[in-house]
């Protein structure tokens, strides 16, 4: 059995990977912790998703800070879809605390599976809508971001869609502990046609004030271990940061291809160890 | 009135990401702390992962994880560090809230109190 010592280091290691790959591809540190937690370390996997969780809101946060200061994020979108997501997490953490770890396995799985497909595939077109809509005109909701030539306005659709989709993502987060970049996204860009800049920097946002509220339950559901925690938040938010900085100048969409591979690899893993009652 | 809306904004952008950056540095920095601590003191024992055990009660809630760290155990300050990251986006919505209450804009300062409301139960009870 190796030590302490040896086995923090490889912990922090695997996370700062982890954070890297996952502010690259924009899939975030999550997906990969966790099944790099259980299926590589055998770690029960509810100290892998509360370990997890406290990396995300790290992540979100540090990040955060940089994307305010570019002008990008839409902070009244944020704040009214996280009406939907923080009473989504609560959920998700209860049921987390409720259902058999195999089932939460073979949830995470099925979400792999998903962010595998949206990381091949090709981005299609989000549709510009040039109309305003009724929900979001009263909500307040469009917006502006920085255009080559100034600012560049933008309206907000299907707010009822959106908002839904967005109890989903917080249910998912609190369930899993991840930020779930992918759905949020998908419910921003897709059904709400938010601009791809717009949706991803207003996403991270959500995400911390999203993990944060199923973070109080699994504080006092005892599945935050400092000892196990210390390496992956620091890991994972280091490799995130160094991510960020290297973003423009990298060729993402090769990565995200071989990314999308490997994790449809690791989706059908996990699913294998959960049927077989390993997890 | 546009024109002084949009600085006002943009400042209260500014104030948000520099105190959820300010929120991480300490984290972070605690985290490290308490971290150093703890594979000085149990460098030879490894707890076993495998198996749930949930964490002991002072690991658990608020006040007993700020004890323990005031008494400089480690992992009670790794634990601090990870509180204060948690923290971190709910002091961002609590300062949202105010600043909507004093721009007068009445349905944000509603959405937003829902939003606090919701993480200070999870936080100090759930």
């Amino acid at each position: 059995m190796i030590s302490l010592l040896a086995f923090t280091l490889l912990i922090a290691a695997g996370s700062f990977l982890a954070g890297l790959l996952g502010s690259l591809t924009g899939l975030g540190g999550g997906v990969i912790i966790v099944p790099l937690l259980t299926l590589v370390f055998h770690v029960d996997i509810r100290y892998a998703i509360g370990a997890s969780l406290v990396s995300v809101i790290a992540t979100s946060s540090g990040a955060a800070a940089a994307y305010l200061k570019e002008g990008y994020s839409n902070i009244r979108v944020g704040m009214f879809l996280e009406v939907a997501t923080t009473p989504g997490a609560l959920c998700g953490a209860f049921l987390a605390t409720r259902i058999p770890t195999a089932a939460i396995a073979i949830v995470f799985a099925a979400v792999l599976l998903y962010s595998a497909w949206t990381s091949i595939r090709a981005e299609a077109p989000v549709p510009i809508y040039g109309s305003t809509d009724a929900i979001a005109e009263r909500l307040k909701l469009d917006g502006t971001y920085p255009g080559e030539s100034g600012a560049i306005a933008y309206h907000v659709h299907r707010v009822p869609l959106g908002f839904g989709l967005m109890y989903v993502a917080g249910t998912l987060s609190g369930l899993l502990g991840i930020g779930s970049g992918a759905v949020k996204v998908l419910a921003m860009d897709r059904a709400m046609s938010i601009p791809f800049k717009v949706s991803t920097t207003t996403s991270n946002f959500m995400i911390g004030v999203t993990a944060a509220a199923s973070a109080g339950i699994y504080l006092h559901r005892g599945y935050i271990d400092p000892g196990l925690s210390m390496p992956v938040m620091l890991g994972v938010l280091a490799g995130a940061l160094l991510g960020a900085r290297i973003l423009p100048g990298a060729r993402v969409r090769t990565l995200r291809l071989v990314f999308g591979v490997a994790i449809a690899a690791v989706a059908v893993e996990m699913m294998f160890q959960a049927l077989k009652g390993r997890i | 009135m546009a024109e002084a809306r949009g600085i006002g904004e943009k400042r209260f952008e500014s104030l948000m990401g520099q105190m959820l950056r300010a929120g991480v540095i300490l984290s972070a920095t605690l985290v490290l702390i308490g971290g150093l601590l703890y594979l000085v003191k149990f460098g030879s024992v490894r707890p076993d992962y495998r198996i749930f055990r949930s964490e002991p009660a002072d690991l658990r809630f608020v006040q007993p994880v700020v004890a323990d760290a005031a008494a400089r155990h480690a992992r009670g300050l790794i634990q601090l560090g990870l509180l204060v990251l948690i923290a971190t986006p709910i002091a961002r919505v609590a300062f949202s809230v105010a600043a909507y209450l004093s721009e007068r804009d009445w349905l944000y300062s509603a959405i937003t109190l829902i939003v606090l409301a919701i993480l200070l139960y999870s936080l100090t009870g759930g």
